[in-house]
């Protein structure tokens, strides 16, 4: 399998584990699409360290673009593979919901307000 | 061992610089849980990290020599294997700071109420 074709499904069972798996639905959360939007843009700084300085190098043959390295454009965005954007999708998705979950299997979240509106409870 | 040899570490290091301080300044309950920390970042780092020793074994990327420290295991550098401990825990503290800013009433709630355990 391309690195292509596995963030794909690395995308879809991480949004499957939170949805249907796990039940922490945060992808439905404003909290948690908050935090990603905060990462995302740590992260396309982070990540065009490690690919713009040639820290980390990708197969041609395993990405949608070529390999040469570019800012933007020739499926890279600030000269990382736009496949890196599924791989941190997955990876802290995956994360939060680990967290979460185990979060409310030994209850350290029972320090929520309990007066917690219910339409703040899906946060 | 030249400075560019760093230059992986640098960016790690530059990812916990960034997030640590959101402990302190959010009273965030997270290091105070290092069970709950530990177990997420075993069971979120483990699958990530086939993920990647398939990778680099099939050759989809590659490390620069000159850029990492020489340590390799399974031919992954360290700083590598780091990774999928430091960008978990950058994660969850963005995630629990953020949950403390939305959390209702947040910003009128004296901050010591948090420690309340």
């Amino acid at each position: 399998m391309t690195y292509t074709a596995i963030t794909v499904v690395a995308v879809l069972a991480a949004v499957a584990l939170d949805r249907w798996a796990a039940r922490t639905r945060l992808t439905t959360s404003g909290t948690w699409w908050a935090s990603y939007g905060i990462i995302v843009v740590f992260q396309l700084l982070t990540n065009g360290w490690l690919t713009g300085r040639g820290i980390v190098r990708y197969d041609p043959d395993a990405i949608l673009g070529s390999g040469t390295v570019t800012l933007v454009g020739d499926g890279r965005l600030v000269y990382a593979p736009v496949e890196d954007l599924a791989f941190g999708f997955a990876l802290v998705l995956t994360t939060c919901v680990a967290w979460v979950w185990l979060g409310r299997r030994s209850n350290e979240e029972s320090g929520e307000p309990a007066a917690e509106p219910a339409s703040e409870r899906k946060e | 061992m030249s400075v560019p040899h760093w230059s992986y570490v640098a960016m790690l290091a530059f990812c916990l610089v960034g997030t640590l301080p959101l402990v302190p300044a959010f009273r965030l309950r997270v290091l105070r849980q290092p069970t709950r920390l530990l177990l997420t970042v075993v069971a979120v780092g483990s699958p990530f990290l086939v993920w990647d020793l398939y990778a680099t074994r099939s050759g989809h990327w590659r490390f620069d020599a000159a850029q990492t420290l020489p340590w390799r295991v399974a031919g992954l550098p360290l700083e590598e294997i780091a990774f999928f401990v430091v960008i978990p825990l950058v994660a969850v503290l963005t995630y629990e700071a953020v949950r403390v800013v939305r959390r209702p009433g947040a910003a009128r709630r004296p901050p010591q109420r948090r420690e309340v355990r």
